[in-house]
């Protein structure tokens, strides 16, 4: 294949690649969306395996190939298959592991195996584009494995706190700059070796000092990395598709994590940087008492409702609850209610998590609403269920300026006439404040596991 | 120990204060319940309804007395009732302490604790026991019905073929639990519903049943419910006069009239003078629910329908919550089993009077031969106090502050522009000129990235990631071109990122795929 048809094949899988992200705008376009992407997919491969860089006359090549695309395609099929939607989180920071391990394999061959004819500042750009291709991606590696554990329950969600981490990872990234600099004064792929080292510890080390429900924002994070890493490779390889769609990637993640921090009002660097629960003041006091009520009289109160809205949380992916919701959902929507989703930006554990737990479940998106279309209609619902879900339904985010989550943007459902909270038990959520929701006059405690919750009413709901 | 239910003495009071259903929930916190034979008959429950529910029914009063170490009651007990108490027993029931302070002494003397229902203090935890509310609310809609039953004509409005009907028009005066239920029950029944309250924070719920707040021109001090325990108060001679200005003005025009205004501990207030009698239409009917403290108009009689010379029929009723005696039983008794609830928090059949708690101790009025009452002040406030409003900006405030935001904006996005733009001269300065070539492509390529992934649905995130983790497998590209090198670590390597970049691009798209597929519309 001559390189001026690859380059067009190059072209139109970058234009096919926009597209596809491009039609995710709405649930009926992305179907068809997704097709751009595989289609793009396969002609920068092809164009690529029979493009002039590829020298498929050698045996080792083909079978290397061979096996490995096949091993490859054939692991994700399965893996894509198996996949439960609750299990949705780790996946998706599996495979940014994979990408920056690709990248970092990728950079040292280049190491070992230079192009040729490049002197003076070409030559030292590239080493520049090795170097820092190599420490994307050995960021995203260990950083993912590390989301990837702890999204699994392999490794205790709970915050890693070293003492004086912010001076040792700032130690850290100042001796990669040194080592950066001498690796591009020749003094020895030892230099690349070693910073290869120092950032799979500063991945592993950052993610591991954040915990809880800040992972939707670390793994957009990631996810942006993985998309740096490619460009960076595209960089030293000076292959324009890859730049494009790693920028693409790159930028896809980078607004997602900014979404996901607005939504918790905070700012990015302190996501990042870990750790939680400054307060600047004490909490104001909470009046009032928790009051316990049991499945008939939820049971009662949705029958006689009109509007219902149910708020999920990541508890509702933990009880793998939401197969007894959609079927709840279903029963009153038979009976003529209006019962509607709030879904909050970060509820769950991955950007748009409760979204895809409630299709799997078959729960129709059209009733499925973001916090702003849903906010103002709380004062008119009847019930509000809340099932899993904590501090984004924290009214101490608009009341009490000294609350930790002040500001923060909340789902407004204690205006609702009743509010139902399906919890195992009295504990705080994950940032570990009090909630003066559930001592509200209106608010009633359904404790217990909210699968075995939403089962009890299900039976009391014909 | 044992609760038992004592028939009511008073001559016509109906309400019990024990139903089969309380006595169930009674049992499950370790009582023994007895009820006095035929106690509930007027309320409609049978003595085998209790038997059913494993009530012991006792023949006679002197006998549950006896054996009970509770006894519950709905009226405040009677000198003969207090001949059969016994040392160490409690009672509990409607008690006014404030108006029976003999009684009470008596109760004290011979050491039976008195728990009275009516000083339940109004806090959100105690709701559930207060049983003034849940009377209240029964009189209210009660009242309603009384008047619909004395007045001639149909309370909705109705263009029939015999002729054109109007709605009833119904002024409620005094929004606490009475006056609300009566708006329900009034708005409902499909009449005009107008009503009052000095208090003006509760226009707010007055409207959301469905009735029209009457305002009065009056600027002066506005009564802060909060202050009184969400009770009204004695109001200024000024701020009288306005009210009954406006009464007047409405008096002519209003078909029925509901007054529910009481302020503890006095005498009811009169709003609804006998010259407003005079001016209303004949047929039009006032119940006086406030007729046991006097009444809030001269003309009402306790316990008597008096119909005035012009025609206007004067209700004085003060046992409508005895006229729907199963209604009001239920709900009363399960006051009580709340009550019993509070004091039994080890639910092992011991009642607990607990001084520290604010609801038990205002609710005691004699403990251990003392007279308890009056409780001092509750810790926590009724309701909250209402908040001073912010100041509400004028729309040359607003728009300065939008014209401000803007330029701040504006001033930050051009601040933007120039630092990126000096950074690219200075890589421009230094970068040869192939790697500037690449460097338009990336930063081109950010561009569209942002511009289209703003456009993308919240509720596509995770496709979103999955599909990005996809198309991010294309640094399969860069493996594929170092398969072919010579080093044989450089071809084992490539090797491992084709594989793991191959399981990106597979899985990616078909999760994404799967995924997509399950979002379905209604």
């Amino acid at each position: 294949m001559p390189i001026g048809l690859q380059t067009a094949a190059y072209i139109a899988a970058t234009v096919l690649f926009i597209l596809s992200l491009g039609g995710l705008s709405n649930q009926e376009s992305a179907k068809r969306a997704v097709w751009f992407g595989i289609v793009g997919m396969a002609l920068a491969v092809l164009a690529t395996v029979f493009g002039p860089g590829v020298d498929l006359t050698s045996p080792a090549v083909v079978i290397m190939l061979i096996i490995t695309v096949s091993a490859g395609a054939a692991a994700g099929a399965i893996v894509a298959q198996r996949v439960e939607m609750t299990g949705m989180p780790q996946l998706v920071a599996a495979l940014h592991s994979f990408v920056g391990l690709a990248a970092v394999f990728i950079g040292i061959n280049s190491d070992i195996a230079p192009p040729e004819g490049l002197a003076g500042a070409e030559l030292v750009i590239h080493e520049a584009e090795i170097f820092i291709g190599v420490f994307i991606g050995a960021i995203t590696f260990t950083g993912s494995i590390v989301a990837y554990g702890k999204l699994a329950g392999k490794i205790g969600g709970k915050a890693l706190l070293l003492p004086g981490r912010h001076a040792l990872n700032a130690g850290l990234l100042i001796l990669s700059v040194i080592l950066m600099i001498m690796y591009m004064n020749h003094a020895g792929s030892w230099t690349l070796y070693l910073m290869t080292l120092i950032a799979f510890f500063i991945g592993w080390h950052m993610v591991m000092a954040i915990g809880g429900a800040d992972m939707p924002v670390v793994v957009s994070m990631l996810n942006s990395y993985s998309g740096w890493a490619a460009a960076a490779t595209g960089f030293l390889l000076g292959n324009d598709l890859l730049i494009v769609t790693g920028a693409l990637v790159g930028s896809s993640g980078a607004i997602l994590s900014y979404i996901m921090c607005k939504a918790m009002n905070r700012h990015f660097v302190s996501v990042i940087l870990g750790g939680f629960g400054n307060t600047t003041g004490p909490a104001q006091e909470i009046e009032g008492e928790m009051v316990p009520t049991d499945g008939d009289f939820v049971a009662e109160t949705l029958n006689d409702a009109d509007s219902v809205v149910i708020v999920p949380g990541y508890g509702m992916a933990v009880a793998q609850a939401q197969q007894s919701v959609s079927e709840l959902t279903k029963r009153l929507r038979a009976k003529g209610k209006n019962v509607r989703f709030a879904i909050h930006p970060v509820a769950g554990r991955l950007p748009g998590h409760m979204n895809v737990l409630l299709a799997e479940a078959k729960v129709p998106y059209d009733i499925v609403l973001e916090m702003d279309e849903i906010n103002d209609d709380f004062p008119d619902t009847d019930v509000v269920i809340i099932i899993g879900a904590n501090d984004i339904v924290n009214p101490a985010a608009q009341e009490d300026p000294n609350s930790p989550i002040a500001g923060m943007p909340v789902l407004e459902v204690w205006k609702a006439k009743h509010v139902f909270i399906s919890k195992r038990g009295q504990g705080t959520g994950y940032s570990g404040i009090e909630n003066p929701l559930f001592y509200k006059e209106n608010s009633r405690m359904y404790y217990g596991d909210a699968k075995s919750s939403m089962d009890a009413l299900l039976g009391k709901i014909s | 120990m044992i609760i038992g239910a004592a028939k009511e003495v008073l001559d016509g009071e109906r309400r019990v204060a024990l139903t089969p259903d309380s006595a169930r929930q009674l049992q499950k916190l370790g009582y023994e319940c007895a009820i006095e034979t035929g106690a509930g008959a007027a309320a409609n429950f049978s003595d085998s309804d209790y038997t059913e529910a494993g009530v012991k029914v006792i023949a006679d009063a002197k006998t549950l007395w006896e054996t009970s170490d509770i006894v519950i009651k709905v009226r405040p007990p009677e000198e003969t009732e207090l001949e059969l108490t016994h040392e160490g027993q409690t009672v509990i029931s409607f008690f006014w302490p404030a108006q029976n302070g003999e009684l009470l002494q008596k109760f004290a003397d011979k050491k039976v604790n008195v728990l009275a229902m009516d000083m339940v203090p109004r806090i959100s935890r105690a709701q559930k026991m207060d049983a003034l509310s849940s009377m209240a609310n029964i009189a209210g809609y009660r009242a309603v019905i009384e008047a619909g039953n004395n007045f001639g004509r149909f309370f909705t409005g109705q263009i029939t073929a015999a002729g054109k009907v109007p709605p009833a028009k119904v002024l409620v005066i005094g929004a606490g639990v009475a006056g609300l239920a009566a708006i329900g029950a009034s708005t409902s029944l499909g009449a005009i519903t107008l009503a009052f309250d000095v208090r003006p924070e509760v226009a707010e719920q007055v409207e959301s049943m469905g009735a029209e707040f009457v305002y009065l021109d009056f600027e002066e001090e506005q009564q802060d419910g909060a202050a009184t325990g969400g009770y009204a108060s004695v109001s200024s001679p000024e701020f009288r006069e306005a009210q009954l200005t406006k009464f007047r003005e409405l008096a002519p025009d209003v078909d029925i009239v509901i007054t529910t205004a009481l302020i503890p501990g006095r005498d009811a207030p009169e709003l609804w003078t006998e010259d407003m009698v005079n001016s209303m239409k004949p047929g039009s009917v006032i119940v006086d629910l406030a007729a046991e403290k006097g009444g809030n108009c001269k003309l009402t009689r306790m316990d008597e329908k008096v119909v005035t010379e012009n025609g206007v029929t004067v209700i004085g009723y003060t046992d409508f919550p005895s006229r729907m005696a199963t209604q009001s039983s239920t709900l009363y008794a399960t006051n009580i089993r709340h009550m019993m609830a509070d004091l039994t928090p080890e639910k092992d059949g011991q009642a607990n009077i607990n001084m520290e708690d604010d609801v038990i101790r205002g609710a005691t009025a004699t403990k251990d031969g003392e007279i308890t009452f009056p409780p001092p002040k509750p810790k926590i406030a009724a309701i909250a106090a209402q908040k001073p409003k912010a100041p509400e900006k004028t729309p040359e405030e607003i728009a300065a502050e939008e014209e401000a935001a803007a330029k701040a904006a504006g001033r930050k996005q051009i601040g933007m522009l120039v630092a990126g733009g000096l950074i690219m001269a200075l890589i421009g300065a230094y970068a040869p000129a192939s790697f500037m070539q690449h460097f338009i492509v990336f930063v081109l390529a950010v561009f569209v990235g942002f511009q289209v992934i703003w456009g993308v649905a919240h509720s596509l995130h995770t496709p979103l990631m999955a599909v990005t983790n996809a198309i991010s497998g294309i640094i399969i590209l860069g493996a594929l071109l170092q398969l072919g090198s010579g080093s044989w670590i450089v071809w084992f390597l490539a090797g491992i990122s084709v594989l793991i970049a191959s399981i990106n691009i597979v899985g990616g798209f078909m999760v994404t795929r799967r995924m997509l597929q399950m979002f379905n519309k209604s």
